[in-house]
């Protein structure tokens, strides 16, 4: 929303602004997601970039779509679309289908965002609302891994990539045993989960691990997010409270059982836990915006994703104790209200 | 029994209250259970709409004749009991015609004792209506009731599925959206049939008066 600035502008303090506006810090979002995105299709070649490509221009369409449509706030020009887009494509396979890609960021957007009002309404955040849907529609292909740095990975795309839409993507296991010698198709999380091995920490600082998308570079999301928290448009409690609780919960269990639980760097290191707490825990509008709301907010978020990662059905938690904290949000912000300056504690009758 | 100075509708009107104004699943959002719980498929949402149709007439009628001589004080047991009697009826019924619908049913045929369309319509039209209206209007909730049904059912099986009515549609290959048969799937297409029907009612006022856009009964 572009406002025509009126001659004189009378209104009340504060009088020096920060030029920040919303279209800003979501611009800043967009550029810090960008490396982030580059290397996932460094790692996993065109069939992350079509992704990458289809998710985020569904959503921007999807959001065109009902600002057409619709009276609500926002629109294009202010990035949320396409960030939603990106993110929503970073944790999806990279064998994912397109067409089911496209089905998840229309469902991100209108589901999760349209349909509260648009941007700053959404209750939950929209790209996880989105993963959420096709986590629950499309069960196996949200399962099903690639091998990163396959040899012919920017000649040729992964062959589910152009699956007609509706119809069942083909199985990949042969594919890739033959793209990647020694390929076996499970995340570092599955492979604890079901095999009790614990993946070198040095697998996932450099990528070689099996994962979504954009979940593999931990070193990577960690300076992107630094960037953000250091121009302050994000406010770095969340991921340090997420990390933190999820570091402390891991070694709780570990000093408990050291043979069946890993320790807390495998915890962090793995899985979405790295890109949830940096990019999608700390949404402005779905997050608390007390100070000490926050870290209640991002403690809840660390111990619900490693109690699921452990005592669940599914390997990966980070999604549902995310929305999950989403959801509780609000209640947070309502008992955690800070005291106005001047204001006397109640006398206890 | 009508209200002085209110207009009388005509049978075709009543007929036509619940298919369109008064449809039970898109404007009054009644027995919302059944609905979500059994529109899995659109064989299981045709029985259980016609199922729950003939109740409606059956007990609408014994109402509307009944509706002198039923005490005031003791009327929604009696309702009830009318009710639970044609609900026996199409709980055999089914039984009888096919086994396999009537277990995918479930407890649904059962609880349509307690549909609040079916209770709703006899407190609040068969009891101070004659029989013929009364049954026209139950007709006509009782199709709009299975059209709404079919609407989720269908739906949900072709893409849940794949199929309509057990036929395949798209092929062996056909990949099936996991959650549209199970419970989120069914608000999600509700959702999304109300979303539509709103959308066009509040676009018809606008396109017919544009200066005052008000939209009455609200």
């Amino acid at each position: 929303m572009v406002a025509k600035q009126p001659h004189l502008e009378l209104r009340t303090s504060p009088h020096v602004k920060r030029g920040v506006t919303v279209e800003r810090i979501m611009l800043n979002v967009v550029l810090a997601l960008l490396p982030i995105a580059l290397f996932s299709v460094w790692q996993y070649g065109l069939s992350a970039l079509a992704l990458i490509v289809a998710v985020t221009l569904t959503c921007i369409l999807t959001e065109r779509m009902f600002n057409r449509l619709g009276s609500q706030a926002g629109s294009l020009s202010d990035w949320s679309a396409t960030i939603t887009g990106l993110l929503l494509a970073l944790t999806l396979p990279p064998s994912f289908p397109l067409w089911m890609g496209v089905v998840a960021g229309f469902i991100a957007i209108a589901l999760g965002k349209a349909l509260f009002g648009g941007i700053g309404s959404n209750v939950f955040n929209p790209a996880l609302i989105g993963r959420a849907f096709v986590q629950a529609a499309f069960a196996v292909s949200i399962s099903t891994w690639a091998p990163a740095y396959a040899p012919h990975r920017f000649s040729e795309f992964i062959p589910t990539t152009f699956t007609m839409p509706f119809m069942t993507p083909a199985d990949i296991a042969d594919w890739a045993k033959h793209a990647l010698d020694g390929f076996t198709g499970a995340t570092p999380m599955a492979r604890w989960k079901f095999e009790t091995y614990f993946t070198p920490a040095q697998d996932f600082l450099s990528g070689a691990a099996t994962a979504s998308a954009g979940e593999t570079s931990a070193i990577l999301i960690l300076l992107c997010g630094a960037y953000l928290a250091a121009r302050k448009f994000m406010d770095w409690r969340i991921p340090v409270a997420v990390l933190g609780a999820a570091a402390l919960t891991a070694l709780a269990f570990q000093i408990y059982n050291p043979e069946r639980y890993p320790d807390p760097l495998f915890v962090m290191l793995s899985g979405g836990l790295m890109l949830g707490a940096v990019f999608m825990a700390t949404d402005m509008a779905t997050s608390p915006v007390t100070p000490r709301g926050v870290w209640i907010y991002g403690a809840i978020i660390g111990v619900v994703t490693v109690m699921i990662r452990y005592f669940g059905g599914l390997t990966e938690g980070v999604m549902y104790a995310i929305l999950l904290g989403n959801a509780l949000a609000p209640l947070i912000d309502q008992y955690t209200q800070p005291k106005v300056f001047g204001e006397r504690a109640k006398v206890k009758k | 029994m009508a209200i002085p100075g209110q207009k009388i509708p005509s049978n075709i009107d009543e007929l036509l209250e619940g298919l369109w104004k008064q449809n039970p699943v898109f404007v009054m959002v009644l027995g919302m259970c059944p609905v979500l719980a059994v529109s899995v498929s659109a064989v299981n949402a045709l029985s259980m709409g016609l199922a729950t149709t003939f109740v409606l007439v059956g007990s609408t009628l014994l109402v509307s004749l009944l509706r002198n001589v039923i005490p005031r004080e003791v009327r929604i047991a009696t309702y009830i009991l009318i009710i639970a009697t044609f609900v026996t009826v199409v709980d055999y019924l089914i039984q009888a015609i096919s086994l396999a619908v009537y277990d995918a049913l479930g407890a649904f045929i059962q609880l349509i004792v307690v549909n609040c369309i079916i209770l709703g319509r006899a407190e609040a039209h068969a009891s101070k209506t004659p029989p013929l209206r009364t049954v026209l209007n139950a007709l006509g909730m009782g199709a709009g009731f299975t059209i709404g049904l079919l609407a989720l059912g269908s739906v949900r099986e072709i893409l849940g599925a794949g199929k309509l009515f057990g036929v395949t549609l798209f092929g062996p290959d056909f990949q099936p959206w996991v959650v549209m048969v199970l419970p989120p799937g069914g608000f999600f297409v509700l959702g999304a049939w109300l979303l539509l029907f709103n959308w066009l009612k509040t676009r018809k006022p606008q396109a017919a008066q544009p200066a005052e856009g008000h939209v009455h009964g609200a």
